[in-house]
C-alpha cells in the first residue's frame, strides 16, 4: 500500500498541494495586470521615484505601512478612493503590507508639500506629536547612485532619459523617497475630483464660549501647530495671526478642501464640528 | 532486536544551535517590543524597527523554529525507521550550512538588503543558499525513510514527508525574482498578482513550517511521553491528508478587501472556514490520547508543555479562520490582534511542542536526566505567562484600535484622528514589551537547565 512506499507518498502529497495553488494562485493571472485592469492614467516611476522607492524597501518601511485602501466606509473617508488592481501594474514587488501601526500611504501623494515630508522624515516627532516612527535623517546624507539606477529601469523596462539619469546626479535618497511618497495614488487624480463645492451660506454654529475656544485650541495645537507655529507665527505655513480676516466660511472651505497648490492638506477627515471649532479658535485670536 | 546505533551528534548540534537562534530572536522580539513605545531606540541606519523587524521573525521562524525541527526530525526519522540517518557527513554539512545561512541572513537583513516579502525577506544570493539548504536535508530524510528497517511510515514521517515538499515548492515559486546586482532583485511578479503569490506563500509558510512539522513532533512525543498508544491513526490519516489539500487554497484571507480578485478570496475564506475540521483532527486525537492519563498533567511536566501547546493550536485554528471571514477581517486586519494571533501560534504552539521535544530528547543525546524538574516547572509558567500576556494585551489593543478607526460621527465624519488611535495603543504595547521579558526569562531558565543537565545531570543507568 502506498501508505508504505514513500516515493509515492511524495508524489500524492506534491499533486494535494498543487490543487489549491492552480485554482488560487495560478489561475488569477489570467484576469490581474491584463487590459481588463489597466488604467491608463497610471505610469512607471521615473528614476528618482524608483530609487526613491528602493529605500522604503531597504528601510522596511512596509513593516508598518500598508499600501492598499479597503472599500469600507471609514477607510474611504481617511485615505481616499480604494485601491484598484490596476494600479499596482508597475509594483515589483508590491508593498501593501500586514500591518498599520502607521497609517496606509497609497494615497499619499500630494496630501502634504514636499517639505512637510522631509521635516517628518528627519524627525517624525516634530510633525505628529506621540508618533513612535524612527528618525530618517541619515538619508540626507547619502546620494543616490545614477548609473545603479540606470540600470534598475533597465531591468524592469521602465521608460526613462539620458537627462533624467544626468539629473540625479547630487539627489539624496531623502529627495528619492519624498519623491517616490508624492507619486504614491497620485497618478488616478482623485485629489482634484474630492474637492467639494461648498454651496449656500456657512454659518458657524459655535460661540466663542470657552469651552469651544479650549477644544479648538487643542485641535489646532495636535493639526495644525507643526505648520502653521504654536504661537500662529508661521513656519512652514504662513502664519495665521490674522485668519480673522480671511473670515469664517473661507476659513472653513480651505480647512475643508485644503489649499492644494499652496501645499494645504485637506482636514476634511475631522469632520463639520471640530473644523468649526479650529476656525472659532482662529477668530478669536487678535491679529 | 538488534539495535541500531544512532546520529544523536546531529541532534544534539541542531539542538543547540537553534537555541541560540531562539535566544537571539527572543532578544531581538524585545528590542523591537521596546522601539514602539520608545523610539529613541531606534538607531540608525543598521538597527530601526524597519530593518530588525525581518531579523526577529527569520531567527524565530527559522533560526529557532526549522533548526529545532531539523532536530527533532533527525531524531525521530531515526528512531522510526530504526536506521542510522542515511549520510553522517551530510548532515553535518547541513548543520554549518544552516548556521552559515541564519548569520548569513542576519548580516544583510541588518544591512538593509530584504525583498520585502513578508517571512521571505531573504535576497537572491540567501534564496539559493536556504534552497541548497533544504534539498540536502530532503535527500537525507527520504533516503533514509527508503532505506529503512521498520516497514510502516508512522504519521509523524507523513507530516515531516509533506512539509518537505510544501516548503520546496512553496520557497522556489515565491522567490522568482529577477537580479539586478549581488544584493538587489526586483519580484517576477508585479502588483496584485505579486500580492496573491506571496501570500499564497506566507499563509502556507504558516502551513508548511509552523503546522505540519510541530505535529509531526506532536504525534510522536505525545505518545512517547505518556505512555499511552495515539488514541485514533485513522484520524490522524484524515487529518494530514485534508490539511495539506485544504490549506493550499486560504493564502488570501491575507488579502481580503484588496484587489485581488473576489473569487479568489470567497475561496480563502470558505476553505478557512473548513480547515478547522483537520486542525481539531489532531487537536482532538491529542486529547483522546490522554483518556486515563489526564492525571499525568500533574505529574509529567512535559505532558503540561504537549498539551497547552496543542491546546493553543486549537485555538489558534478557532481564531485564524474567524479573522478568514471577510465581516470580521474588515474589522481586525492591520490592526494590533494579528501580532497576538501569530505569538499565541509561535511562543504557545509550536514553542511549547518544541521545548518538551527537547527535554524528551536530553537524556537519550547526553546520557543524563534532566537537571532539574522544579526548573522546567518554573520554564513552563514563565513562557505561558510572557505568552498570555503578549497576546491577550495585543487582542484587547486590537480591538480598541479597530474601533477607533471605524468610530463615524452622525455626520458621516471620524471621530478618531490616526494618531488618537496610535496614542491608545500605548499603554497595550509597553505590557507587551514586559511579557515579552517574562517570557526571554522562561527561556533563560530552560537553556539553564539544559547547560547543567549536561554538566552535572544524573547520569542515566541504562543507555538508551
Amino acid at each position: 500500500m502506498w501508505e508504505r512506499r514513500p516515493i509515492i507518498f511524495l508524489l500524492l502529497a506534491t499533486a494535494a498541494i498543487l490543487v489549491g495553488t492552480i485554482v488560487t494562485m495560478v489561475l488569477p493571472f489570467a484576469w490581474v495586470n491584463t487590459e481588463k485592469d489597466r488604467i491608463e492614467a497610471v505610469a512607471p516611476y521615473d528614476a528618482l521615484q524608483l530609487a526613491g522607492r528602493d529605500v522604503y524597501i531597504r528601510e522596511g518601511c512596509n513593516n508598518c505601512h500598508t499600501q492598499t485602501v479597503r472599500p469600507l466606509v471609514a477607510e474611504v473617508i481617511r485615505y481616499g478612493p480604494y485601491s484598484k488592481s490596476g494600479e499596482f501594474r508597475y509594483d515589483r514587488p508590491h508593498l501593501w503590507g500586514s500591518r498599520r501601526t502607521g497609517p496606509d500611504l497609497a494615497r499619499i501623494g500630494g496630501k502634504y508639500p514636499d517639505s512637510w515630508h522631509y521635516h517628518h522624515l528627519e524627525d517624525p516627532r516634530s510633525m505628529v506629536p506621540g508618533s513612535n516612527m524612527p528618525a530618517y535623517q541619515f538619508l540626507e546624507t547619502r546620494t543616490v547612485d545614477p548609473a545603479f539606477t540606470r540600470k534598475k529601469m533597465d531591468v524592469l523596462g521602465f521608460p526613462y532619459t539620458d537627462e533624467e539619469i544626468a539629473a540625479l546626479d547630487g539627489k539624496t535618497e531623502m529627495d528619492a523617497l519624498v519623491a517616490y511618497l508624492q507619486k504614491l495614488g497620485a497618478d488616478i487624480g482623485w485629489r482634484e475630483h474630492a474637492q467639494v463645492q461648498v454651496i449656500g451660506e456657512l454659518v458657524n454654529p459655535y460661540a466663542p464660549d470657552p469651552d469651544v475656544l479650549s477644544e479648538g485650541a487643542r485641535l489646532y495645537a495636535d493639526n495644525c501647530a507643526q505648520c502653521h507655529g504654536v504661537a500662529l507665527d508661521g513656519d512652514l505655513g504662513p502664519e495665521l495671526t490674522g485668519a480673522r480676516d480671511i473670515g469664517e466660511a473661507e476659513l472653513y472651505r480651505d480647512l475643508w478642501n485644503g489649499i492644494p497648490d499652496g501645499g494645504m492638506p485637506s482636514f476634511s477627515t475631522l469632520g463639520q464640528k471640530k473644523i468649526w471649532k479650529i476656525v472659532t479658535f482662529l477668530m478669536s485670536q487678535e491679529p | 532486536m538488534d539495535k541500531p546505533s544512532y546520529n544523536y551528534d546531529i541532534v544534539r548540534g541542531f539542538v543547540n544551535w537553534s537555541i541560540l537562534w531562539g535566544v537571539v530572536a527572543v532578544l531581538v522580539g524585545i528590542l523591537i517590543a521596546f522601539q514602539m513605545v520608545l523610539p529613541q531606540l531606534n538607531f540608525p541606519p543598521l538597527f530601526t524597527y524597519g530593518r530588525l523587524r525581518p531579523l526577529h521573525t527569520n531567527a524565530g521562524l527559522f533560526g529557532w523554529g526549522l533548526g529545532s525541527f531539523f532536530a527533532a526530525f533527525y531524531y525521530i526519522t531515526q528512531r522510526l525507521t530504526r536506521q542510522r540517518v542515511w549520510s553522517d557527513r551530510l548532515a553535518r554539512f547541513q548543520l554549518w550550512w544552516f548556521n552559515a545561512t541564519i548569520i548569513a541572513a542576519a548580516v544583510t537583513l541588518v544591512l538593509g538588503y530584504n525583498t520585502s516579502k513578508e517571512y521571505h525577506e531573504l535576497e537572491w544570493p540567501l534564496d539559493i543558499m536556504v534552497v541548497v539548504l533544504w534539498v540536502i536535508f530532503a535527500v537525507n530524510i527520504v533516503m533514509t525513510v527508503v532505506k529503512r528497517r521498520e516497514e510502516q511510515l508512522y504519521v509523524s514521517l507523513w507530516f515531516i514527508l509533506g512539509s518537505l515538499v510544501g516548503v520546496a515548492v512553496l520557497y522556489v515559486v515565491n522567490a522568482a525574482e529577477v537580479p539586478v546586482s549581488l544584493f538587489k532583485s526586483y519580484s517576477a511578479y508585479a502588483g496584485t498578482n505579486d500580492a496573491n503569490v506571496q501570500w499564497w506563500y506566507g499563509h502556507n509558510a504558516v502551513a508548511m513550517v509552523l503546522t505540519l512539522p510541530p505535529l509531526a513532533v506532536f504525534y510522536y512525543f505525545l505518545p512517547k511521553t505518556t505512555g499511552a498508544p495515539l488514541y485514533s491513526h485513522r484520524l490522524s490519516i484524515v487529518s494530514f491528508w485534508s490539511l495539506v489539500f485544504m490549506y493550499l487554497w486560504t493564502g488570501a484571507h491575507h488579502l481580503l478587501w484588496t484587489p485581488v480578485p473576489d473569487w479568489v478570496q470567497t475561496l480563502a475564506m470558505g476553505f478557512s472556514i473548513m480547515l478547522i475540521a483537520p486542525s481539531w483532527g489532531s487537536v482532538i486525537n491529542g486529547y483522546l490520547t490522554m483518556n486515563g492519563q489526564w492525571h499525568q498533567m500533574r505529574t509529567n511536566y512535559l505532558v503540561k508543555f504537549l498539551i497547552l501547546g496543542i491546546t493553543f493550536y486549537g485555538l489558534q485554528t478557532l481564531q485564524g479562520p474567524s479573522q478568514a471571514v471577510r465581516t470580521f477581517s474588515a474589522f481586525i486586519h492591520y490592526t494590533e490582534w494579528v501580532p497576538g494571533h501569530v505569538h499565541m501560534g509561535t511562543m504557545g504552539w509550536v514553542s511549547m511542542v518544541m521545548f518538551a521535544s527537547i527535554y524528551y530528547m536530553l537524556p537519550h543525546l547526553y546520557g543524563r536526566r534532566v537537571y532539574s524538574v522544579p526548573l522546567a516547572n518554573l520554564h513552563f509558567w514563565l513562557v505561558l505567562l510572557g505568552q498570555l500576556g503578549y497576546s491577550v494585551s495585543l487582542w484587547i489593543a486590537g480591538v480598541q484600535q479597530a474601533t477607533m478607526w471605524h468610530a463615524m460621527n452622525p455626520d458621516g465624519s471620524l471621530h478618531y484622528s490616526f494618531m488618537e488611535s496610535v496614542l491608545a495603543m500605548y499603554p497595550y504595547w509597553w505590557v507587551r514589551a514586559f511579557a515579552g521579558v517574562v517570557y526571554l526569562a522562561g527561556v533563560l531558565v530552560f537553556v539553564y537547565n539544559i547547560a547543567m543537565t549536561v554538566r552535572r545531570g544524573e547520569p542515566v543507568a541504562e543507555a538508551v
